[in-house]
């Protein structure tokens, strides 16, 4: 149906009459970046060329796989040294730091490079993980709240070779079992891939989690944090600094009503408030 | 047809005809003269289209290998699937033909965008565990280049079903089957629940199932122009017009045990113009009816239905709109932020709206008191009767409730059995269906795209058998009764 085309094949302008209008709407209703006049050189040709847009989109699910890859579950080690070593293992991997009961925090070096020594704990719960900077995402988190659970269809569409995403009914389900039961301190300030999704995935840490520290990551926004209503046990919660959360002094009141226990640090209450004359 | 003029083979001899015929004019009537000859240029360039006389871009194009009837969330997820999943690239040309570009009556944006596993049947919650995964991914599926990402501002809050002592034996084995498909759900007694979520009142209550992640609700727009956006960056047509008449033709062929059965097959689409008479035939070798509440007219256009009542040719397409109402209303000390999306035995929903104490929902009316479907106008009547005493009873804080606004939307209403038809007609056998979802296809749309964009390319289902689903269930009569419809 389709003929072979040639190499670098000139085709008109992407759009048709009908579509010029969606995407230049699509456009003016971007936050930022969008606006300016001058298109850079590369877009221009990726409009033109075909080969030039499956280049690019080549190069976008490459990072995406990048990501898929930091993220992947360490099954082996998780069999052979038991859950709480894969967990530490993993997130020395992305570069963060552990701490296990009755021990000191341990980090990896400047070079990523970290002793093995850990790997004889199998019995020594993790009691504080400190994932702050990290690129964890969603997929990440599986392997530290629940294992073998909804964390099995790989999600990656077909980037390099041939992935197909598994359905649910493909995997038998398993009992699902927390990974890390005893995990009492978890931060995640500055990750720049936690979003509402990954804090939908704490809640079977409710058991044991008491300090949670989300400050500073970009995509959390008020809707992820109705979520975190499930961590009962939770005292100390930092919310500051959240860019994409809309109203950051109401919300600091709605979580510390929805979490009578806890002490959120966060945004100051008066913030969204109109300062008058005289406290300016 | 002077339309169909060929391609620019002549299209030099033209260019240079054009070029030469340019007279020398006063100013402002030269610079007319002038963009007037780039647009001819512009046209006899590759990719133009090729309408020296006069302009065409309105139409659909005269051949498409699918069309799908129908430009809501169903129907341009069918339409991003087959561009996935076609084996060469740029194999099939697909059109997609709305009659509204607004969207004003389109089922999609007018729905409340809530997405829940706590279905009873098994195909349902495999469609909305894929489709959340989906939502989930949205920006690696539907990721464009140049373009920013995608935010369907998702709220994870979960899905609360509450059940009176009739139904806590039927919401026990409906959990104990969504557990197995790996839905997380949990089962909380009146105790638990007047714990975790004080403000409810829990008499008549027996039993209440939570979903703990993966439910919640969404932004459909986000999705609807999201999906736009990829699918017209993956080459898809759109096309604003009407579908007014089929052309088929039928073949009368004889089954193996000697019946007589006569096969039909759709050549053409007439597709007629917005406020015209006008109308392109577009020759297509697939048609998918993804028309939402109003896909019983078009599987009429296509004759499903006319025959003696009781045989197959005779059995209609049982969807039909229904009209819903959704209320907005705000109350300050009502619930806070972790409210669920909460569904109380008498058919009564609401959930959260933002930060500001609005809340929305609605009811569904039984059978007698069924609204006429001809108009989108709100009842609010309804609201003082039938949506405001339960809620008052269940959250008492809903007794000083204000109403702020409303509106109202259709269900592609399956009067059958209330669950999605999926795949092809029997007879008509270019025709598939992807409609009757009755209120919940914009949480199964990813899934069912996916189902029907393998069932026209490979003729069967790869991922999730959605064969409970397929059209002869009608005629054979096997219902596949949804417990849980909202």
């Amino acid at each position: 149906m389709a003929a072979p085309r040639a190499p670098l094949h000139l085709v008109a302008p992407l759009w048709n009459t009908g579509t010029r209008g969606i995407r230049g709407l699509s456009r003016v209703a971007a936050p930022e970046g969008n606006q300016k006049k001058g298109r850079s050189l590369l877009q221009f040709l990726a409009d033109r060329f075909y080969d030039v847009q499956a280049l690019r989109e080549y190069l976008l699910r490459k990072q995406a796989w990048k990501m898929h890859q930091k993220n992947r579950p360490f099954t082996y080690i998780k069999e052979r040294y038991g859950p709480y070593a894969a967990g530490a293992y993993f997130i020395l991997k992305l570069g963060g730091a552990v701490k296990f009961q009755g021990k000191e925090w341990i980090r990896s070096n400047a070079r990523g490079h970290f002793s093995l020594d850990f790997l004889k704990l199998q019995t020594v719960p993790v009691e504080a993980v400190d994932a702050s900077g990290c690129a964890i995402n969603y997929q990440g988190l599986d392997s530290l709240c629940e294992w073998g659970g909804s964390g099995a269809p790989c999600i990656c569409p077909g980037v390099v070779g041939s992935r197909k995403a598994l359905s649910a009914n493909t995997s038998p389900a398993p009992t699902p079992t927390v990974a890390l039961k005893e995990l009492q301190v978890l931060w995640l300030q500055r990750c720049p891939h936690v979003d509402d999704w990954c804090l939908s995935r704490l809640h079977p840490l409710a058991n044991s989690l008491q300090e949670l520290s989300l400050a500073g990551c970009p995509k959390i926004s008020e809707r992820g944090l109705a979520c975190l209503h499930h961590l009962q046990n939770l005292r100390k919660l930092d919310i500051s600094d959240l860019p994409a959360v809309s109203n950051p002094g109401l919300t600091q009141i709605l979580v510390e009503e929805m979490l009578p226990d806890c002490k959120v640090v966060g945004a100051d209450w008066a913030q969204g408030l109109k300062l008058g004359q005289e406290e300016q | 047809m002077l339309r169909t003029a060929s391609r620019p083979r002549w299209g030099r001899a033209l260019l240079a005809r054009g070029l030469g015929s340019r007279r020398g004019g006063s100013a402002p009537d030269q610079n007319g003269k002038v963009s007037e000859i780039k647009k001819k240029i512009q046209s006899v360039l590759p990719g133009g289209a090729w309408n020296p006389l006069y302009d065409t871009s309105y139409l659909p194009p005269e051949h498409s290998d699918v069309v799908i009837v129908g430009g809501g969330v169903i129907g341009l997820s069918v339409a991003y699937w087959l561009k996935r999943l076609e084996k060469p690239r740029g194999a099939i040309r697909v059109l997609v033909v709305e009659r509204d570009h607004t969207y004003s009556r389109a089922s999609t944006v007018l729905s409340v965008g809530g997405i829940r596993q706590q279905f009873s049947v098994p195909e349902n919650i495999q469609l909305s565990l894929f489709s959340i995964e989906f939502l989930r991914n949205i920006n690696e599926y539907l990721a464009v280049v140049d373009d920013p990402p995608l935010d369907i501002q998702f709220n994870p809050s979960g899905y609360l079903l509450l059940a009176s002592e009739k139904g806590a034996a039927l919401m026990e084995s409906n959990v104990k089957v969504q557990r197995q498909e790996g839905a997380k759900v949990c089962l909380m007694s009146p105790e638990q629940l007047r714990n975790k979520f004080p403000w409810i009142n829990t008499e008549g209550v027996a039993l209440a199932s939570y979903g703990m992640e993966h439910e919640g609700w969404f932004d459909p727009w986000s999705l609807l122009q999201g999906l736009r956006r990829k699918v017209q960056s993956m080459g898809v047509l759109f096309c604003h017009g009407e579908v007014t008449r089929f052309i088929s033709s039928s073949d009368h062929m004889e089954t193996r045990s000697g019946e007589e059965v006569t096969l039909k097959r759709i050549h053409e689409v007439h597709v007629k113009v917005d406020h015209s008479l006008e109308y392109q035939p577009v020759e297509c070798a697939i048609v998918i009816n993804a028309a939402g509440a109003w896909s019983g007219q078009i599987a009429q256009l296509a004759g499903i239905g006319k025959g003696p009542p009781g045989t197959l040719q005779g059995t209609k397409l049982p969807v039909e709109p229904r009209k819903r109402y959704v209320y907005v209303w705000h109350c300050p000390q009502g619930p806070g932020l972790e409210t669920p999306f909460v569904v109380d035995p008498s058919g009564v929903y609401f959930r959260r709206e933002g930060l500001g104490n609005n809340y929305l929902g609605g009811c569904s009316p039984t059978e007698e008191e069924e609204p006429d479907p001809g108009n989108l106008e709100v009842d609010h009547d309804f609201f003082q009767d039938k949506v405001w005493p339960p809620l008052a009873q269940r959250v008492p804080a809903f007794e000083t409730l204000k109403a702020r606004s409303s509106w109202a939307g259709y269900y592609d209403y399956n009067t059958f059995d209330q669950n999605g038809v999926v795949g092809p007609h029997p007879l008509v056998i270019n025709m598939y269906f992807a409609t009757g979802f009755s209120g919940h296809g914009l949480q199964q749309a990813p899934a069912v795209g996916r189902a029907v964009a393998e069932m026209v390319l490979q003729g069967h289902f790869q991922t999730i058998d959605l064969s409970p689903f397929l059209f002869s269930r009608f005629y054979l009569g096997e219902r596949v009764q949804e417990h849980n419809i909202v």
